[in-house]
This record gives C-alpha cells, structure tokens and sequence, in this order.
C-alpha cells in the first residue's frame, strides 16, 4: 500500500494522531505533526511511498508541533523533534515541511553510521550511478532535477549512502529540495514536476521541493554502482563543460563532503578509495543551460 | 510509568541475551537507548552474549552504527590522550585521567561501548596556572568568555572553565578537585593524588583509587547536579562496584570508609540506592548497616527518591523530568555554594538567558 491510497482524512488523523509511519529507502519512519501544510505536502511529495503498518518498526519517530510554552505566543512557530528530543530552535510554522525534511537529513547524518555518508546528489543509469557531490550553491539539486527530469534514476538529492567496503550507493528517494531561481528553471524546464508550494524567507532563501518519480521511489530498494563522480560548479552565463578532474581531487571533494568521515577511519578511507579508482572523475561546470547540462552527460554514459 | 523507561533500558543491559520479541519492542529499546546515550553500551552487550546476528535487521543497523561511532570516539579520546600527556608532561605535574577517559586508558569495564562528550582531568590546584598554559600553547583555549562566567568557575568551582582545542573541538575540564571550593565538603584533594594509580602505558597519568573512583562517579551525578547522562553514569558506577568487588574482598568496607573520610557518604549513599533500584546492583548484607546510616532524614530521602527517579529519566520525559530536573538543579547549587552566593549567581543566570539549564 502506497501513501496515496489512504484517503486524505485518514492521513491527516495519523498525522495528528498516532503518527503516520512511511519507509524512505532504508529507513521506516514515523511522522507526526498537526500541522495542515505538513499533510498536504507529504500527500504530494510521498504520494508514491510505501505505507508502513502502525506496528512496524521505525528507525526514526519525528515530529513538527508548535513549540510549547512562552514560545507558543511567539508567532506562529514549528519544533522539530527526534525522539521527543528537540535539538533544533524553532523556526517559523510557514517553514514546517522544510524543516521536517532538513529534520529528516539530520537524522540520517548523525545516526546511520551503518554508512559512509556523502552530502552528494545521486542519479543513475543503466545500473550505473552517479555521484555529484558538492557545497551549497553548486547547482547540485538543480542538475540532479534535470537529469531525474529526463529519466535518470532519482537516488538522492543529498545523501550518498555507501555502504562500507563495498562499492554500492543505497537510494534514499525523496522529495528533490530547490532553492531560488533554480525552482523557476525546473518548473520551466520539467514542466511535469510536481512542486510544491515555494516557503519564502528560510535560511537557504525561498525553497520548494519536487515529488521523486514515482518509477525511483519503487525502485527505493535497488542499490547501484558508482561508475561517475562528477563535481559540479554552476557559474551563471559560462558554458556548459565537462572537465577532466584527477582522482585525487575527486577523493578530497568526496572526503570534504562527507558528513562522516571520521567516524570510518581506515575503513572510510578505504572504501573511498576503491570507489575513486573504479569511477570516471570529471568537474562540470554549467551556467544554466539545463538541455546542454543533461546532453554533455547523456554522452558520459555513451562514452 | 515513571520508572518504565530507564527500567526499559536498565533490563536490557542486566540480561541482554533477553532480546525484544517484536518491532515495538525493538523500537523502544533502540529510542531509549540512543537517548541514555547508552546504544553503543547495549550493542556491546547484546553481542558478547548472543551475538548481534540474532538481532533483527532494522534494529541492528542501529547497533552497528552505534558501534562504529563509539569505536571513532574512543579512538579519538586515546589519540587527544595522548595530545594532552605531551603537552602536560615537562610540568612533571600529577595528572589523574577522571571518569570516561579514565575508564577507558585503565581497560575497566565501563569502557564497553562507552559514548563521551569531553576529557576530564585532575591536577593539584597549585599546577594549575602551569596545566593551563601548557594546554594553551597545545591549542586549547578557554570557553565561557563572559567576565561572570570566568569569575565562577575560577573562583568558585572545582574546575577550570572548560577548555577546546581550537582545530579539533575536543572539550576538555581541568578539575583541581571534585566537590566545588564553595560547596562545604571538608575533602582534602591531596588525598585524591596520594592514592592515585598510575598508567604504567599512558605517563603522566594516573587514575583514581578504585574507591575514589567510585566516589567521584557518584559525586559528579548527585552532588553536583549533573543529571543529564544519569542513567549512563549510574550503568558506570555499577559496572565498576562488580569489577572491583570481584578483585577485592573488603572492597565495600573500604568504599563506606573512605566516603567518610573524604566526607562523600551522602553521595555514596544516593548512588548506591540508585544503582540498586534500577540496575539491581548487589550490596553485601554485611555492608547494608552501614550505608544505611548515610541516609538522610526520612522525609528527605523520599522526596529525593521521588525527584531522582523522575529526574534520571531521558530527556524527553515528562513535565514531571523537567519539574524534577528544575529542583534538583537549585538542590545541586545549594550544596555548591552558599545561600548568599546563590542569590547573587541565580540571579546573574535569570538575567542573562542566553544559557538555561538543561
């Protein structure tokens, strides 16, 4: 049973309720929040999901509540929690589904230690995935919603899961998070996206998210291998290019992006390693041309 | 209800090979856990006695993960260990290693799947201005900028204002006793150093005495109002009461003298009650009559068993925590400092807000 087959009221009463339990790739969590703009956003971006049944087992129990207390008179604000712990200030009640999915990052990056975690963007094709890590502003979310846009395989917008001496990236499919200018391109350029409502004035500016296929997210269980890191720089007007990049300045951007790198050690190390060795590395820099961006890796894979 | 979740966790350190039989079982123990900041502590548990494989696929992802962040984090309190002796050891300055870091370097048991937050050290007061050069020049620098906050911890603590290391963020304390200077207690921190045991592998530390050791644990926890790792802290002393009465007979007999004479029996008392009602750590009936007389009055004894009980809980409890918490925290700088002191260091908190309470 997909999230889109529960009528709309059930959904809410779960949300507000007992919680609403879905699987995102490896991991099974359960929601909870009264807020409207919450359950609206999740029937549109996890519409495709797995529903999980209220007995199964969730790695994470996250809520977004209006803070209580003296904060309550405060405007309108939402409290993420993990747990029942609240490790983050509130944030304005308008901003409640982004921060329920930087709440969700969060707990991927400080608990699954099962797994080297890359703050990287991962698409794949014909089994074979690739990476994009990246800082912010990079352009990353904005290829990978190209890419997905025209058939890549959506693994994360994000979160590179490897796992650990094995050359394999585990999908966490979610909604893909745009930032500013970049939700007009996609909405222009991907006219079928699903967006949802553009939340003005966040920290990253204003934010939109774009539902994942519905063909990724069934495909959530299907590990790839890594074939293509690629490190892209999006630099308005500049032309579309696809560089040589050498393996050692691949692994050092794969090491800076890492949330957990020293957790890992050798083992870490190791698993990047391998993984540099056996992908093509290559540093791409667009200027907004989306069609030029998605061709120059449509030629990758034929390479 | 109030007691169910440290119970929770407390049974299944006691008889790990007593796995939860379904998924809500896993999921409660795993939050639970993950919130004592004893996961890493259970994963250790659970696999030295029927193996993590036994343990379903969803919860043991979490047990592994919480074995490998406790492998980095002991791995990095052994490298910054060592960071600390070279910069440390030209003062030729006693240096005891105090609770997790002192767990670990001396191989006791509580080391098993210990988490940390921070390095704490004893030195003797008279080294300190020297210790915290030394540190300085190793890249440590003083947190706590605020004139008032330096002012506390200098002249009334126990301990430096904690320290950081500028590139790699490890927190270090820097005691020069264990009970504030202004708490009242008549310790002699010589004493601390006089029975210290070196490190024979790690110069220039040394760790406290097996008593002490205990002592320290059980002052830190219901002395000086940190509560925050309670349930952790108790799993500690627990571990360690086991450990060193197995190695020595007249271990207890030694224990209740020396609170005594450090002038800790209260503190002694409050983690031997605790320990017993949620870990169900054995206490000798030969030794009972004489903890028993480190109980305080009646009236008060259940009051603090009412406030603990509540306050030992993880953080996400109930009001009742937070009340609890709340009363145990002026309890704790009661008996830091006195009445005066009190009103003027409160007050300064209630004004600056920038830095509640936990």
């Amino acid at each position: 049973m997909i999230l889109a087959d529960l009528a709309p009221s059930e959904m809410r009463r779960r949300l507000s309720g007992p919680g609403l339990r879905v699987r995102l790739g490896p991991v099974a969590v359960q929601i909870r929040s009264p807020f409207a703009s919450v359950a609206s956003a999740i029937a549109l971006h996890y519409a495709e999901h797995d529903l999980l049944d209220p007995s199964a087992f969730a790695d994470f129990r996250v809520s977004v509540d209006p803070p209580f207390g003296a904060r309550r008179f405060v405007g309108k604000q939402a409290l993420f929690k993990f747990d029942g712990m609240a490790n983050f200030r509130p944030l304005p009640a308008t901003q409640a589904f982004p921060l329920l999915e930087w709440g969700l990052n969060w707990c991927v990056t400080s608990q699954c230690h099962q797994y080297l975690i890359i703050h990287a963007a991962v698409v794949e094709r014909g089994g074979k995935a690739l990476l994009l890590p990246a800082p912010p502003a990079s352009g990353k979310s904005t290829l990978c919603a190209a890419l997905v846009a025209r058939g890549w395989r959506l693994l994360s917008d994000e979160l590179a899961l490897i796992e650990l001496g094995r050359r394999s990236v585990v999908p966490m499919p979610r909604p893909i998070s745009l930032k500013n200018k970049s939700i007009g391109a996609i909405a222009r350029f991907w006219p079928d996206a699903a967006i949802g409502d553009v939340v003005p004035d966040t920290l990253k500016g204003s934010v939109a998210h774009v539902r994942p296929p519905g063909d990724s997210v069934r495909r959530g269980g299907e590990a790839a291998v890594p074939a293509w890191v690629v490190l892209p720089r999006y630099a308005e007007g500049e032309a579309t290019e696809l560089a040589a990049l050498s393996k050692g300045e691949a692994f050092m951007q794969l090491v800076d992006s890492a949330f957990n790198y020293s957790v890992h050690g050798r083992a870490g190390f190791e698993t990047l390693a391998d993984l540099v060795d056996a992908c093509e590395c290559r540093a791409f820099t667009y200027g907004g041309a989306l069609d030029e961006a998605v061709g120059a890796f449509d030629d990758l894979v034929k390479t | 209800m109030i007691r169910s979740s440290n119970a929770l966790v407390a049974k299944a350190l006691r008889t790990p090979e007593r796995i939860p039989q379904d998924a809500a079982g896993w999921e409660a123990l795993i939050g639970r856990t993950r919130e004592a900041g004893l996961i890493a502590t259970l994963a250790a548990r659970i696999d030295a006695s029927i193996g993590l494989d036994r343990v379903p696929a969803a919860p043991r992802a979490h047990l592994i993960a919480a074995r490998h962040r406790c492998r980095a984090q002991q791995a990095a309190v052994r490298r910054e260990t060592a960071e600390i002796a070279r910069a440390l050891a030209p003062l030729r300055a006693p240096v005891v290693l105090l609770k997790g870091a002192a767990y670990l370097m001396a191989a006791l048991p509580p080391a098993e799947g210990r988490l940390f937050s921070d390095i704490d050290i004893l030195v003797p007061k008279s080294h300190l201005p020297d210790v915290e050069s030394a540190l300085m020049l190793a890249g440590f620098a003083t947190t706590h900028l605020h004139p008032y906050d330096q002012r506390y911890y200098r002249r009334w603590m126990h301990e430096l204002p904690p320290m950081q290391h500028v590139k790699r963020l490890t927190i270090l304390d820097v005691h020069h006793t264990i009970v504030p200077e202004t708490a009242g207690v008549a310790l002699d921190a010589s004493a601390l150093f006089r029975s210290a045991t070196p490190l024979a592998d790690a110069p220039p530390f040394s760790v406290l005495s097996p008593c002490d050791m205990v002592l320290h644990s059980a002052t830190h926890l219901f002395q000086n109002e940190e509560l925050t790792h309670g349930l952790r802290d108790l799993v500690d002393i627990d571990r360690l009461l086991a450990h060193f009465a197995a190695a020595n007979p007249s271990f207890w007999r030694a224990l209740v003298a020396r609170a005594g004479e450090l002038d800790l029996g209260r503190p002694l008392f409050y983690a031997l009650r605790f320990t017993t009602r949620l870990l169900g750590t054995p206490i000798p009936d030969a030794i009972a009559p004489d903890v028993a007389r480190l109980a305080p009055a009646a009236p008060v004894g259940a009051l603090m068993d009412r406030l603990l009980d509540a306050a030992l809980q993880p953080k996400s409890a109930s009001a009742a925590t937070r009340w609890a918490r709340r009363a145990l925290y002026l309890r704790g700088h009661w008996l830091k400092m006195p009445a005066p002191l009190l009103a003027y260091h409160l007050t300064w908190k209630a004004l600056r807000r920038d830095e509640e309470p936990a």
